[in-house]
């Protein structure tokens, strides 16, 4: 400690390393963000990638066991369902609607509830406990059972289970921003922005925002693993998209009633929804920890 | 002052439910899609229509259909199903106890598994040990009960099918139950090939429930045990040569438990909401499984009734878990 003076600890301190830097070497950031990074890639390449058409039937081949088993048909990687389609094309087909599902609602979920936990987190007040106490009724309500209830009051369809999951997810970004938010605007560069003469929205969305996204970008992704589970869910009791579409809840719940016949037909989507899951946590995981201030330290 | 949180959270209960109730109802009645269309053979005309929807009180005003709701709550009468043709209420006394034996049974694996699982952790600090189980524990926190329930079905049913598949009990075994809770029943009367048949059919469902729960609760307990386990009383037990089971069991679990149980309590609510997908997974006649067809047929009194339902047992389970919290800690205990 004699030795210490302000200067050589700055000269010696290493660089912090940047945030691009940090996350590629984590290593859970690394396999589920290529995981995905991949699955998006098959998914808008499905026509090319897929070996067969996914809605073509072929009665002659129904309930074909995937290769290496007894029976097992030549082009028939993951097997046929009881209709005698691919399942591994329906697998590929599959993922579109689930990533459309995943990006576009957790997207929009975010967007709204960020937006109402801004407003509550930084005007505080009425404003706060409007939005606070919308969160709690709201979160009163079971979510399967709300999203089912919403699904059979506006109908069935992709745009309705997109509309579920945010009106339901909402108030998840709700509650994060709004602590956040509060956190953030008691710090000294608000109340420097403030003394300055900056409006609010500019120190709302210019000066809070910036550092309120990290904690974001991490719940958005966890956002989108559940957004999947949930479309597989609506999808498995058949309120998601119509039946010609492939889905990978829609294969499940098909192949749940052929289980003991074909069970290759509900393994293979399950699989696919198992890994998909797991990497969008992961990813969430190493992300927040990554980019959190407080838990990098 | 425990009295004060129960009257409190009672009083916000109840505003709680009235909310629900209101909400539930107007979005019920506002969106098109017509209840009696679902019920009405092809060749009825509009004056049968009619006559049905005024025969279910469908054709009088909002207001007027909320005030004869309302009023039916009340005094307990939730109206009559449109698709079963029995009284709600009827309906909901017979699927409850199936899906509560299966919830708190489902509590139960998870609260001790997900503890087991902690303390060895904690057991094994510093160790292989612990890292395998962080590493199996981060995947089963992102593992939900839908894929559970399948997963499992792909194993006890298929591949070793040693697990009935469907339903709550063998059909021929269903007699002479005085009660809906057979499992409770059974075994209280001693009747404990009945109750083995209905743990087969209640595995699978209970196991889907209990994974993800127990993971969470394995992650906070054995974080909060790690912390205790470097505290002084726990040192100073150490140094009075306790072994180190003892430590984690007498000294810091007790210490620890706190956050874990508040915790538990709020994913409860969780895996009441999960039996709605597991149970129509496994044909288990509760009202999980009957919330789907409700919500298939439109079958609004029905739904008002489930969600009403629902709200309530979630409210329970809610004012339960702060009168443990408070019970367990001595601060709030004494305000």
């Amino acid at each position: 400690m004699e030795h210490w003076s302000p200067a050589s600890t700055i000269d010696t301190a290493p660089q912090p390393p940047s945030v691009a830097a940090r996350l590629l070497r984590d290593p859970k950031v690394v396999c589920a963000g290529g995981f995905i990074l991949l699955l998006i890639v098959v998914a808008i390449a499905a026509p090319w990638v897929a070996p067969k058409d996914p809605l073509a039937q072929n009665l002659l081949m129904a309930t074909t066991p995937p290769a290496g088993f007894a029976d097992a048909e030549p082009g028939f990687l993951l097997g046929t369902d009881g209709l005698g389609r691919d399942v591994l094309s329906r697998v590929i087909f599959g993922a579109r609607v689930s990533l459309t599902v995943a990006f576009v609602a957790a997207g929009l979920a975010c967007l709204i509830g960020s937006l109402l936990g801004l407003l509550a987190g930084f005007f505080g007040e009425l404003v706060d406990a409007l939005i606070s106490r919308l969160v709690d009724v709201w979160m009163a309500f079971p979510p399967v059972l709300l999203s089912i209830l919403l699904i059979a009051v506006i109908g069935t369809g992709l745009h309705s289970v997109i509309a579920a999951i945010v009106v339901i997810d909402w108030t998840r970004f709700c509650r994060v921003v709004r602590t956040e938010t509060r956190n953030q605007a008691q710090m000294d560069y608000v109340v420097a922005a403030r003394t300055i003469g900056f409006s609010r929205p500019a120190i709302l969305f210019r000066e809070i925002l910036p550092n309120v996204v990290p904690v974001l970008i991490a719940l958005l992704t966890l956002e989108m693993g559940i957004a999947v589970v949930v479309e597989a869910i609506l999808s498995f009791v058949g309120l998601s998209v119509s039946s010609d579409t492939p889905t990978w809840g829609g294969m499940i719940a098909e192949g749940r009633q052929i289980v003991h016949e074909a069970w290759w037909v509900l393994a293979a989507p399950l699989a696919a929804l198992f890994a998909t899951v797991v990497a969008f946590n992961q990813l969430g995981d190493g992300l927040a920890r990554s980019l959190d201030p407080v838990l990098r330290r | 002052m425990l009295i004060a949180i129960v009257v409190n959270r009672v009083a916000m209960a109840l505003i709680t439910l009235a909310g629900v109730a209101v909400v539930v109802f107007v979005l019920l009645r506002v969106v098109p899609g017509d209840p009696v269309a679902m019920m009405i053979s092809p060749g009825a005309g509009p004056a049968d229509i009619a006559a049905l929807k005024a025969h279910y009180g469908l054709d009088a005003p909002l207001l007027t259909q909320f005030w004869i709701w309302i009023k039916g709550v009340v005094t307990g009468d939730f109206g009559t199903s449109i698709t079963l043709h029995l009284y709600v209420t009827e309906v909901l006394a017979s699927r409850l106890p199936a899906t509560l034996e299966l919830a708190i049974l489902a509590l139960l694996v998870a609260v001790v598994f997900g503890g087991s699982i902690a303390i060895a952790g904690t057991l094994l600090r510093r160790t292989a040990g612990e890292t395998v189980i962080d590493g199996l524990n981060s995947i089963m926190l992102a593992v939900p009960d839908f894929i559970w329930a399948l997963a499992l079905v792909l194993v006890f049913a298929v591949a070793l099918p040693v697990l009935p598949l469907t339903g709550r009990i063998d059909p021929d075994l269903a007699q002479g139950f005085a009660t809906r809770f057979y499992l409770a029943e059974s075994i209280v009367t001693g009747r404990f090939a009945v109750a083995g048949n209905i743990l087969g059919h209640m595995a699978m469902p209970t196991l889907a429930l209990a994974l993800p729960l127990a993971a969470v609760i394995v992650r906070l307990l054995k974080q909060s045990l790690k912390e205790a386990m470097v505290q002084d009383y726990v040192l100073l037990a150490r140094i009075k040569g306790f072994r180190e089971l003892r430590l984690v069991l007498q000294e810091a679990l007790r210490n620890a438990v706190g956050p874990t149980i508040a915790l538990t309590g709020v994913q409860f609510t969780f895996l009441v909401g999960g039996t709605v997908i597991v149970e129509r997974i496994f044909a288990y006649p509760g009202i999980g499984n009957l919330a789907i067809d409700a919500v298939i047929n439109r079958d609004f009194p029905l739904i008002q009734g489930l969600v009403l339902l629902f709200g309530l047992i979630f409210i329970l389970i809610n004012i339960g878990v702060d009168l443990t919290v408070a019970a367990l800690n001595p601060r709030l205990r004494h305000g």
